[in-house]
């Protein structure tokens, strides 16, 4: 991205990211986000059209989208867990267990692979300390995957931190890049 | 205009004119590029007519299949008592293209626009605009511009004064590149799995919530808003070419190339002048070897092929391939073909949706031979399995995925079979394997 030109986009707050997964689990919806929730139903015309925004939400709140979340966003919308663990693991960006607190996705297809992707992953895993493709790190601070085409192939190689998208990622970048983050 | 370039001057910029500059996605900036003052045309015309000024644009999807807006539009029947959607896909995600990412991130308000004109032509009160998860910036400028349109009154139940209803909402998609497909997008925006549907019944008769609905791409609902300003001859006159491609288009350039980015030309620009010029050529000391025009679903051309086109619908099938979502992925000498062809079908493996056999496992193959022969394991007979399987892969299935991975395979040992061969070949010419054999 080019800063000087981008106006009005501060990053997102990965305070959520750091809740473990071993606390006993807490309904999501309740509060501002319950609130979030009536008001995604008013934009749809059945319950069910907010199930892909109503995982979102659990996402954003806790960092990944387990059972026990899946169970409570199912009751909301009058859907069976099971109908909406088929849609959870249908779309690759919910996450189904936690991931580190760091999420890095490196894109890896055709147009950023010619122009040298594959090293850029090589440099992520080397210097997070995650060792695979896929694994946390032991502080728990990243994960890093290889994802499908991130739609900036002008930009090669994209990545994307949680929410955050940086362009023309390079091998020798990486580093820095780590090392700003908080 | 060639963003992030500079804009090159055998450009013709219409809906990128206003790339780069973070004032014009706000509202105040965009009104003060002239928007909304199509919509404020639109709200004033009667929707059959604004149909017809499209159709008479000749202004053709701009997705990837090029069906003709205005007949797309006609399809909507007014007075059937039944509520309209109008879905915006903008969930992009055909490799090498990035041309809707950068219309929403710097003009979100000319999508905004784009949707309200349509959904008011269609008979639509609601325009859903799905977007893909992964783009967050895209994300954020179009609930930005959405909550400023209806700060504004622009959109709402009484849509700029017009008594006219019309709702704008964003859904972020979740990670499925066949969400792109239109009956997998209204799928997801139904809270489904993305496993395209049987046509028929076709959108227009039932679409998202068994309603009657239209699809169309970001680029295409943002070129409605000039056509309505400037009319339709103004539109149709921009072809160089062939009458049925008119207007502009974006083209979004990628790979080994000096200056990638998004470039808009007047239909039936020259290629190899686009190539060389327009781009830059080839990084130094490269050439060209091969070149996807329109995202990795279309035929692969050869530089011969790529340098005799005219940059149009026709003009791309006349040079071995098409159009598509103008996603152009310029590949050089320095790349195996073998390795580029193998990732695109990994692509496609992955993104199944796995509904049907041919798909499901003929992507899966595909990339395994592929990535043996890439390893030099390969053997004589798989190219001809290639073949088969590409042929067994195309016209069999709900949708086209998996004649999408078919063709740059067939297309790819087609016209680069030699290098294909000599990675097989080169294996016989080992030693241990050759005393196997």
């Amino acid at each position: 991205m080019t800063p000087d030109l981008v106006g009005g986009l501060e990053s997102p707050d990965y305070a959520s990211h750091d809740r473990a997964a071993h606390e006993p689990y807490t309904p999501v919806f309740t509060g501002d986000v319950k609130r979030e929730l009536d008001e995604l139903l008013t934009r749809y015309p059945t319950k069910m059209a907010t199930l892909l925004p109503a995982l979102w939400l659990v996402q954003r709140e806790r960092g990944w989208v387990s059972e026990e979340g899946i169970a409570e966003v199912a009751g909301l919308l009058d859907l069976t867990p099971a109908y909406v663990k088929g849609v959870v693991t249908f779309y690759t960006m919910y996450h189904q267990h936690p991931v580190g607190k760091y999420f890095i996705q490196v894109c890896t297809t055709s147009p950023c692979g010619i122009c040298g992707a594959e090293d850029v992953v090589k440099a992520f895993v080397r210097h997070t300390n995650t060792g695979e493709l896929g694994l946390t790190s032991p502080d728990g601070r990243f994960t890093v995957i290889e994802v499908e085409c991130l739609g900036a192939c002008g930009f090669a190689t994209p990545v994307m931190i949680n929410e955050e998208f940086i362009e023309s990622m390079t091998p020798d970048k990486v580093p820095e890049l780590l090392a700003r983050l908080p | 205009m060639g963003y992030p370039h500079h804009p090159h001057p055998r450009e013709t910029t219409v809906l990128s004119k206003h790339f780069g500059e973070a004032d014009a996605r706000t509202l105040g900036g965009w009104k003060k590029r002239g928007g909304y003052k199509a919509l404020e045309k639109a709200l004033g015309m009667q929707p059959a007519d604004i149909v017809n000024v499209v159709k008479e644009s000749g202004l053709r999807g701009r997705g990837g299949a090029g069906f003709p807006t205005g007949l797309k539009w006609s399809f909507m029947k007014p007075g059937d008592g039944k509520p309209h959607y109008l879905c915006c896909n903008a969930d992009e995600s055909e490799p090498g293209t990035f041309k809707d990412r950068e219309l929403m991130r710097w003009t979100p308000h000319a999508l905004v626009e784009g949707c309200a004109i349509g959904a008011y032509a269609i008979g639509a009160e609601t325009a859903y605009v799905s977007i893909r998860g992964e783009f967050s910036e895209s994300l954020h400028s179009m609930e930005q511009a959405v909550k400023e349109a209806y700060a504004a009154g622009i959109l709402g139940k009484n849509a700029m004064g017009s008594g006219k209803r019309i709702d704008v909402h964003v859904h972020k998609g979740a990670g499925a590149y066949i969400c792109g497909e239109e009956t997998a997008l209204m799928e997801s925006l139904e809270g489904r799995r993305g496993n395209p549907r049987i046509k028929p019944p076709f959108p227009a008769v039932s679409g998202v919530f068994g309603m009657p609905t239209t699809i169309n791409n970001v680029e295409t609902l943002v070129a409605a808003a000039p056509i309505l300003l400037n009319g339709a001859d103004w539109y149709k006159k921009m072809s160089l070419s062939n009458p049925k491609s008119t207007g502009t288009k974006l083209f979004s350039v990628c790979g080994n190339v000096q200056r990638p980015g998004t470039y808009e030309v007047v239909m039936g620009f020259p290629f190899k002048e686009f190539l060389y010029d327009l781009c830059g050529g080839p990084l130094h000391g490269r050439k060209f070897k091969a070149v996807i025009p329109g995202g990795a679903s279309v035929p692969i051309q050869t530089m011969e092929e790529a340098e005799a086109t005219l940059m149009d619908y026709e003009g791309f099938v006349a040079g071995g391939s098409m159009l598509g979502s103008g996603g152009v992925i310029v590949i050089d000498d320095a790349q195996s073909m073998v390795t580029v062809i193998a990732r695109i079908a990994r692509f496609f493996a992955h993104e199944s949706c796995g509904q049907c056999t041919q798909c499901r496992e003929g992507t899966a193959w595909t990339t395994k031979i592929l990535e043996r022969i890439r390893d030099g394991e390969g053997t004589v007979e798989d190219l001809d399995t290639l073949l088969d399987i590409g042929e067994q892969m195309t016209g069999k299935t709900i949708c086209v995925l998996s004649d999408s991975c078919a063709v740059p395979v067939v297309s790819g040992i087609k016209k680069f079979r030699g290098e294909f061969e000599a990675l097989i070949q080169g294996r016989r010419f080992h030693p241990v394997t050759a005393a196997v054999a």
